[in-house]
């Protein structure tokens, strides 16, 4: 059995969801490949050649894949997908974009964020906003999946040494091209990644309050969430939304603040090491999955944690 | 222009779903249906579309057994023109939805097809981008703004560390995300208006396309409880906590 992993990258530096996906495809067997596909991405390619359990490191090279365009990628992917007998992609945004186009040009019906491997055909995944946990079998010779980050352990960064490869072909659509993009720009760690995150929700009245939180995770050096309830009011950006439609987060520390806890949210960040919640109702539902519960005003707790940091 | 958005009948998103007490599925029965919410923001984009003189036609479509006509007529009530039922016994897989969809696609040769992004029953977040796959067309996924212009489509799409703006030549696939606006209501006129409207019905056979599903459900089961811990009195005593018996700070 072979995989092919696509390694979740920004050209410079590979992103720690490649880590836990290619410990999935080492739970399904056989020998693993890395495609990283980007623009001047050697850098990346080379911290995908030092990755643990990776036999062999695919770079394909060229300006069509600088902006991950799903169109150009996926061609790709399909061409390569004839070598090989799964094709894996954490399920980040590109992920989510990118395979469903693979698997439907290789006629396989793709299995979404899985969270277990039960067997090499065989996998665990979440459904209807991870209330249900769905056990499903693959009958298709190829198996086309995407890899829920925080359900995996990543394997080591470091002392592996696989062959790399430069691929030549392009494969470009030419139905779709790179306008812009407008990345949120902070010197904090990235959402999904972070050692602690701390979010508010719809308690925080305005996004003007979210200083409050911003404070405490300077202190912390957190990255700062948000649930949808808080998002959808335009308290935030969308793109700090934990929960189901939004970023899954398994953090060492979560801190919920003013956040009641919906089943949409707590899809998001249930599998945190540690959960915290300070909200004023005792009976949130939030405290039922918090390891350490304050009933307190966040106004005056925000600003005391603070301090007390 | 064109317009064909695809629209699936789902669990109301306030009915907490639990697994049957044999494990084979989800209990479905005596549950409140709707339209998924995803749907009901493509239903409004491409009202939208229209209302701004850039769609000149709305066209609806559904797949699954023949209650998914409700939503069809919601569809219809919210501004779509005509309606489109496949008809099938069970529900097909997210591939099998789209090779349906590119049926239709062929048939009716529209500028732009509209789709949620996911649904919130399977979470496959797939057919959109399959069926940009089948047409060999480009695709803007969990967009927050679209823009036409005349043969191409500006595309804002929410991506994991901020906004991407694409450029898709048309024929395109967008798939909505919760942003792209908020979906109004069918007034009472309009929900009697759209039981007048077509709705055309085939099977699969008629498009010939052969739906075999290759993804069993061994069974479904609750997701692991996690146990309550304790109240903390004050942030003092929560820091203490954290520092010393957690030891996360």
């Amino acid at each position: 059995m072979s995989i092919l992993v696509i390694a979740e990258h920004d050209n410079a530096s590979l992103k720690g969801a490649t880590l836990n996906t290619v410990t999935a495809a080492l739970a399904m067997g056989g020998d693993i490949h890395l495609l990283v596909a980007g623009s001047d991405c050697a850098a990346a390619g080379a911290e995908a050649a030092a990755a643990h359990g990776v036999a062999k490191v695919l770079i394909a090279d060229n300006a069509v894949y600088a902006h991950q365009l799903a169109e150009n990628i996926a061609g790709l992917v399909t061409e390569l997908a004839a070598d090989y007998d799964a094709v894996l992609a954490p399920a980040t945004g590109n992920g989510k974009n990118i395979l469903p186009r693979v698997a439907a040009s290789l006629d396989v019906q793709m299995l979404s964020e899985i969270i277990s491997v039960e067997s090499a055909d065989t996998f665990k995944r979440p459904i209807y906003a991870g209330n249900v946990i769905a056990t499903v079998q693959s009958t298709d010779a190829k198996k086309v999946i995407t890899v829920r980050a925080t359900a995996f352990d990543a394997v080591s960064a470091s002392g592996g040494n696989a062959d790399v490869v430069s691929l030549d072909q392009v494969t470009d659509a030419g139905v779709s091209s790179f306008v812009s993009e407008e990345l949120a720009v902070s010197d904090r760690p990235e959402l999904t990644a972070a050692n602690i995150v701390v979010s508010g929700g719809r308690g925080m009245q305005n996004g003007d309050n979210f200083k409050l939180i911003e404070a405490v995770a300077d202190k912390l050096n957190a990255a700062m969430g948000a649930s949808r309830a808080a998002v959808d009011a335009g308290f935030v950006p969308n793109d700090m939304q934990v929960g189901q439609t939004g970023k899954i987060v398994a953090p060492d520390l979560y801190v919920a603040v003013g956040i009641s806890g919906a089943i949409q949210h707590l899809a998001g960040m249930k599998d945190s090491k540690v959960i915290v919640a300070i909200n004023k109702d005792e009976d949130a539902p939030i405290f039922s999955v918090a390891d350490y519960g304050l009933v307190a005003d966040l106004f005056v707790a925000l600003p005391e944690l603070d301090a007390a940091l | 222009m064109k317009v064909l958005v695809a629209i699936k009948r789902v669990v109301d998103y306030n009915v907490k779903v639990r697994p049957k007490a044999d494990g084979s599925d989800v209990e479905l029965n005596n549950v409140k249906m709707s339209l998924n919410p995803f749907c009901e923001i493509a239903v409004e984009e491409a009202v939208r579309l229209k209302e701004a003189g850039t769609a000149s036609e709305i066209i609806a479509v559904s797949i699954g057994p023949k209650v998914v006509q409700e939503q069809l007529r919601t569809a219809l009530a919210l501004g779509a023109d005509r309606a489109i039922m496949v008809e099938t016994d069970s529900e097909p897989q997210p591939l099998g939805v789209a090779k349906l969809l590119k049926a239709i696609v062929d048939k009716e040769s529209p500028d732009l097809i509209i789709l949620g992004k996911q649904s919130i029953d399977g979470d496959n977040n797939q057919t959109g981008q399959m069926l940009a796959a089948l047409a060999g067309i480009g695709q803007g996924t969990f967009a927050s703004n679209i823009e036409v212009a005349d043969s191409t489509l500006n595309v804002t799409r929410e991506v994991d560390g901020g906004l991407q703006t694409v450029t898709l030549t048309l024929p395109a696939v967008v798939t909505t995300d919760l942003r792209l606006n908020e979906p109004r209501y069918a007034s009472l006129p309009n929900i009697m208006k759209a039981k007048k409207k077509p709705l055309d019905i085939f099977t699969p056979d008629d498009l010939a396309v052969n739906l075999t599903n290759t993804v069993s459900m061994i069974k479904v089961e609750p997701p692991a409880e996690r146990q309550a811990g304790i109240k903390v009195a004050s942030v003092d005593e929560l820091v203490e906590k954290l520092k010393n018996e957690a030891k996360v700070i």
